[in-house]
Order: C-alpha cells, then sequence, then structure tokens
C-alpha cells in the first residue's frame, strides 16, 4: 500500500478543461472520495491515477515513484468499475485466482492467496461453486475479491455501486468499509452519491467544474461548507440559504434579516455593506412561538422521530428537521429560530464562506 | 380515477409462491406504496394489476369491472418504471404526445398539444419539450417518463420504483414534486419501493409486504406506531428499532406475554450517569451528516438511538437507559398491546 500524491494536476480534452488544478494527497491506508456531480471532473481525474488518462500538466507520485507518464500496467493499482462483471464459465476460485493466472503466478501461490482472500471476504465455503448460482451479494464478493487478491499499491474505484438497488448499495457501503478497516487500503472511490462518500470516506474531495471546492473528513464538509455549492449538494433535505444585504464587524456575533436580527458564530473578518447568505441546516432550524422570522406551514413529511417542516418566509422556503411530536400543521404561522453555533454565512457573488469562530473548531463537528 | 380492488390473489412461479392471498382496495386519489425487500412480491403485485401477469387465482377489478381476464391494453393503466425508457429518437414533445396518438383515442393535433404543454408545465419541464428525449440528465428523462404516464389519465398509475436510479438530491426533489402533481391531479397511484422515505411521504396508505403477504396496511403513523409484528416495526425508522430481550429491563412494566421490547429512538430517554447508576455504555458516535447515531452497549446488546446533538455524549461514557412506553412483542414476533 502506498501515498497517492497528486500536484497541479490539469486535463484539458481540446478546449473542455475536465480538470484545472487538483493538488491533493491521499494518504497511505486511507479511503478517500471524489465525490461531484456528473461532469465535474472526478472520473477524469481517477483515470489519471490509474494511467488511463494522461495529465495536460502536473505530477502523480505513487509511494514516492513520479508515475505521472506511466503506463496503467505499471502502476501496480487495482481499478474497479461496477463491481458485477464476473467470467460465467469460472467458478469463484477461478475468478478470483484471473489476475494472478494472467501475471503469471504459480499453482501453489495463486492457490494460497486466492484462500486467503476468500477468508477475508468470508466466502471460502464458496469457492468451488459456480458464480451463476450465487446471490447478488456473494457475486460482488466475488468480484471485489478478483481486485483485492492482486494486493496492489492502491484500489481506484469508480462508482462501483452504481448498477445496484439502493437497499442493497447500502448493505455493500457498510461491507466497503468493514473491508477497508480490515486491509487498510489505499483507496480513492469515485461517486455522485453523497450518502456513499459521508458513510464510508475518511476524506472528501468535493468537486464541481474540475475545481476541487473542499477537501475534509465527512463532519467538516458537512457541518464548515466552504462555498455555497458544497453546502448545497451535501445533505438531504440541502441547507436551507437565507438571502440579506449586510456589513459585518469584525468579531460581530449577529445578522439582521429583514430586521430580525439572528445570532451566529462571532466573524473572523469584517465586511462592508454586501450581498450575503445566510446559510442553515434543516436541523438547526426549531419553530418558536416567539420568534419574529415568521414562516408559513407549506407542507409536514412525517418521519417517524422526525419530521421535514417546510415553510414559506420573505426569503423564500426554508425546510426544518424537528421532532415528530412538534404540532406543525397546513397553514399555520410558526416564528423560527436557528441554532446560531452552527450557521455558515456566505458572500453571494463569490460564493465562498466567510471566516467565523465556526471554522475553528469550537463547535464540535 | 377509478377504484381498484384485489380480492383473494395468488401467483406462483414454479414452485416460488410470489404473492400469497392478497386482498386490497385502493380507493379513488388514494396514494398507495407497497413497501418490502426484494423479493416480498411488490412489483409481481404492481405486474398483476397491469395484467402483465394472470393471477392463479383470485379477481382484479378497476373501477367497479372485473378485468382480471383482460389484456393491458384494455385495463387503461399507466406503468413507469425505475429506467427511463423513453424513446431516443424522438423529441421530449413526440415522447409526451406517444400516447395520446393512439388510434384508439382519435384526439385531434390541437387537443394533443394542449396536453402536453399541460403535462409538461406540470413536471416542469415545458422548456425541453423541442429536446431530444436521450440529450436530458437522468431527473430530467424521468420527468419525461412521469409526465409520458400523466398525459393519458388512465385509472391507476402502476409506479416500479421510479425514483430509484436518481441520486439522493434529484430523488428527494422528485418526491416532493411526485406529491404535489399527485394532489394536483386527484390521481390514483400504487406504488413499489423499498425506501422508507418515499413510503412515508407519499403515501396515504403504506402496505407492508412479507414474503408475498400483505402483512399490514395503515397511514405511515399507523404502520410506525402501531406495527403489528416485529418484521413491520423493523421496516420503518431510522435509525431502525431496536430489539433487546424482555430481561435487559426487569424494572420496567411489561405485559406477561412480553418477551422482547422494541425501542425506538422517542422510546429512551438517556442521561449521563454515573459508575453506580450507569445501564450502558456509549461506544460510537456514528456521523451521518444530518444526524448522529449513538451506539450503545446494554447488557451485551447494542441499542442504536438518534443523538441529541446538545448531549454531547462521548464514546466510553456511561449512561443511564431508561425506556418509556416502547413496544412489546411476544416469542413468535407478535405485538402484544398494553
Amino acid at each position: 500500500m502506498a501515498e497517492i500524491k497528486v500536484t497541479h494536476v490539469k486535463k484539458n480534452f481540446g478546449e473542455f478543461v475536465a480538470v484545472r488544478d487538483s493538488t491533493f494527497t491521499v494518504s497511505d491506508g486511507e479511503f478517500f472520495c471524489l465525490l461531484g456531480p456528473s461532469g465535474c471532473g472526478k472520473t477524469t481525474t481517477l483515470r489519471m491515477i490509474a494511467g488511463l488518462e494522461l495529465p495536460s500538466e502536473g505530477e502523480i507520485r505513487l509511494g514516492g515513484n513520479d508515475v505521472t507518464f506511466k503506463r496503467a500496467s505499471e502502476r501496480d493499482i487495482a481499478f474497479v468499475f461496477q463491481l458485477f462483471a464476473l467470467y460465467p464459465h469460472m467458478n469463484v476460485r477461478e475468478n478470483i485466482g484471473f489476475p494472478l493466472k494472467c501475471d503469471g503466478l504459480g499453482k501453489a501461490e495463486i492457490r494460497r492467496r486466492v484462500e486467503e482472500t476468500a477468508q477475508i471476504l468470508r466466502i471460502t465455503h464458496l469457492l468451488d461453486k459456480s458464480v451463476s448460482g450465487l446471490s447478488g451479494g456473494d457475486r460482488q464478493r466475488v468480484a471485489l475479491g478478483r481486485a483485492i487478491v492482486r494486493k496492489p499499491m492502491a484500489f481506484l474505484m469508480d462508482e462501483p455501486l452504481g448498477a445496484l438497488d439502493s437497499e442493497f448499495r447500502h448493505v455493500m457501503c457498510g461491507e466497503l468499509r468493514a473491508l477497508h478497516n480490515r486491509l487498510k487500503a489505499t483507496t480513492v472511490y469515485v461517486t455522485h452519491d453523497q450518502i456513499e462518500a459521508m458513510s464510508m470516506a475518511d476524506t472528501i474531495a468535493v468537486m464541481n467544474n474540475g475545481f476541487i471546492e473542499q477537501m475534509g473528513s465527512p463532519r467538516e464538509i458537512y457541518h464548515r461548507p466552504a462555498s455555497l455549492f458544497v453546502a448545497d449538494f451535501i445533505g438531504s433535505p440541502a441547507m436551507n440559504f437565507l438571502d440579506t444585504r449586510a456589513s459585518l464587524a469584525l468579531g460581530t456575533t449577529e445578522i439582521s434579516i429583514d430586521g430580525t436580527v439572528v445570532n451566529m458564530p462571532a466573524m473572523r473578518i469584517a465586511v462592508a455593506e454586501t450581498e450575503l447568505v445566510l446559510g442553515v441546516r434543516p436541523e438547526d432550524v426549531m419553530l418558536t412561538d416567539q420568534s419574529p422570522f415568521r414562516g408559513e406551514v407549506l407542507g409536514v413529511e412525517y418521519l417517524g422521530t422526525t419530521q421535514i417542516v417546510t415553510m414559506t418566509t420573505m426569503r423564500g422556503t426554508v425546510r426544518a428537521r424537528v421532532s415528530a411530536d412538534v404540532k406543525a400543521s397546513l397553514g399555520e404561522h410558526v416564528g423560527l429560530q436557528f441554532r446560531p453555533e452552527k450557521l455558515s454565512v456566505f458572500d453571494k457573488t463569490s460564493g465562498r464562506v466567510l471566516k467565523s469562530a465556526l471554522h475553528e473548531g469550537g463547535v464540535h463537528g | 380515477m377509478a377504484e381498484v380492488t384485489l380480492v383473494n390473489i395468488h401467483k406462483a412461479f414454479g414452485k416460488t409462491k410470489a404473492v400469497l392471498d392478497l386482498s386490497l382496495t385502493i380507493g379513488n386519489g388514494e396514494f398507495i406504496v407497497l413497501l418490502g425487500p426484494t423479493g416480498a412480491g411488490k412489483t409481481t403485485l404492481l405486474r398483476l394489476v397491469a395484467g402483465l401477469e394472470q393471477p392463479d387465482f383470485g379477481n382484479i377489478s378497476i373501477g367497479g369491472f372485473d378485468v382480471t381476464g383482460t389484456p393491458p391494453a384494455g385495463r387503461d393503466v399507466a406503468f413507469v418504471f425505475q429506467q427511463y425508457s423513453l424513446y431516443p429518437h424522438m423529441t421530449v414533445y413526440e415522447n409526451l404526445a406517444f400516447p395520446l396518438r393512439s388510434p384508439l383515442r382519435a384526439m385531434n393535433e390541437a387537443d394533443i398539444n394542449a396536453k402536453v404543454h399541460e403535462i409538461a408545465r406540470l413536471v416542469q419541464i415545458e422548456d425541453k419539450l423541442q429536446n431530444q428525449a436521450t440529450r436530458l440528465s437522468g431527473g430530467q428523462m424521468q420527468r419525461v417518463a412521469i409526465a409520458r404516464a400523466l398525459v393519458r389519465s388512465p385509472s391507476i398509475y402502476l409506479m416500479d420504483e421510479p425514483l430509484s436510479s436518481l441520486d439522493a438530491k434529484l430523488r428527494g426533489e422528485l418526491r416532493i414534486e411526485l406529491k404535489r402533481i399527485q394532489t394536483v391531479l386527484g390521481a390514483t397511484i400504487l406504488y413499489v419501493t423499498h425506501d422508507q422515505i418515499e413510503a412515508m411521504t407519499l403515501a396515504t396508505r403504506i402496505g407492508v409486504m412479507d414474503q408475498g403477504r400483505l402483512v399490514q396496511i395503515g397511514t405511515p403513523r399507523e404502520i410506525y406506531t402501531d406495527p403489528v409484528n416485529m418484521y413491520v416495526a423493523s421496516r420503518l425508522g431510522s435509525p431502525a428499532i431496536n430489539f433487546v430481550p424482555r430481561n435487559v429491563f426487569p424494572d420496567l412494566d411489561a405485559p406477561q406475554s412480553a418477551s422482547m421490547i422494541g425501542l425506538r429512538t422517542e422510546h429512551l430517554k438517556i442521561t449521563r450517569a454515573d459508575a453506580h447508576s450507569a445501564t450502558g455504555t456509549v461506544t460510537w458516535v456514528e456521523h451521518l451528516g444530518d444526524q448522529d447515531y449513538l451506539h450503545l452497549d446494554v447488557q451485551n446488546q447494542d441499542v442504536v438511538t438518534l443523538s441529541n446533538p446538545d448531549s454531547g455524549l462521548k464514546t466510553g461514557e456511561v449512561v443511564q437507559i431508561t425506556p418509556t412506553s416502547p413496544l412489546f412483542f411476544d416469542s413468535k414476533g407478535e405485538r402484544v398491546r398494553v
């Protein structure tokens, strides 16, 4: 296993710029996720690490060695596409052992490695079965086995769970992470699914238009989004955005929206009057009678323990995730209050977050 | 729109019993969601209503007419699949107009045009009408697929996981829209999913299926708060309901026949404790973004609950756990009411 170092990597396809200037390091043993919408450059980045595309500029190091212009076959990595493709005419043992056979390993060594792999995946009892009779879950385990049997320096996975139904995807997320905990293999994982990224990754890089907008732990990305894009992309229901025009003094803990004073984390910079966006997660919105910031209930979605209450306010639609025993009925007028320590303030023009006490780790999370 | 009635439906494929003695009435304008894991018989039931499968036994009627032997084309139902299945060589407009151009309808072009525009506006793809159907994003293609079903005003819409191929964000947005559209049109919908959030937020009533049987049917609140057995109780709620043996909480008042206690987040009072009063230990705080799961060890039983963001509980801390009006189940997993 090894560290992956990507430095100032760019990639153009003719006029189109797929990756603008990416720099990041995947530590040895880390589960690193590239997350973003279609066309953001995440797959291109992965393919450059794999050697399936060559960067237009920049450098890629694998375990300390410069591999920027090395062929894919010389890189000692395993690339996993969708996890379903198995050779139907081979049994489980042959499927898992196939990459080793291609590498020209001896029979005894192949046997040893295949059995060790099967043990890790807990499919030893299936080794001599035909793959056609296997359940979906076991097929995935065999496909994984074929990737890990080679003991490559790193795993690169491109939406490996994309073809699965959502129920099964969730199960496989848990298994992939458990497998990672056992193998501690450096892994770069590409997905557009925030739930996959949040539940598996040590570090997430959120990409948009060829840029890495933010890199951090799932908690950092969620609780301290660096930009409006990240704030909006992560979280379901999405973060609420309230537009306001204001100036903010250094150290202030108040911002005014429609004449209502809202408390927030202390500002670490001063901002001259400009268009701002206040970002608040649905679970940080509370319904109280007293608050002067009012909304009318548009919809209530019951979820058991909690419910999502959708309201219209002077500043647009706001969603709150509150306990299911809070009474909220359609058409009712309610007061909204926000958890001050969790609020983010963004510059509307640049889309970037404005530095406040939130970014110093003052809040747990 | 019309009422749809299923009476004592049986369907087997060889030795596999897909649907077992199932009876269900879908009221006019009702949104019924069938919830269950893969293989529970949900999709087979949908296909039986559509006429794509024939029941081995039982009757199906739509709007008062027995359609059990009627072929799909004679049933006046519209089916939306998980995959978009649009006509790739046609524009969005032509895709939507296609079902209306059926010779059976004899609709004139002006009426077709009006209808296509009305529905396109409803699903918010009016600006995409001239686009090639395949040159759209996943979310837009699924909107077109739903719109193509909506133009027809059939007796019932049958939807088989129509949102499951979309990413989380789009799925959330389209879910809200689908509910709005259904309310506006007063449409009757039979909808299959294994996504509990879709089931809870869309359904007038949820039908929970297990191995071909309809185990319980009721409003989302009924299914969640008043499940008939452990299987139904574990279908809804995230984190999932915890089941612990009765003797884990010996001081708790419980019915005689109760052998298991079902505990959801709202059935648990958790307070910081000292070594003396402790009944459990925090083993892990799992961060899932919008919610944190608190994993507790209670006499070697795993209990998972939603963490109160203000509690600040950390791994290794000891807590006192008090159940408050939990659910009880007997040794067979059936509910025991207090």
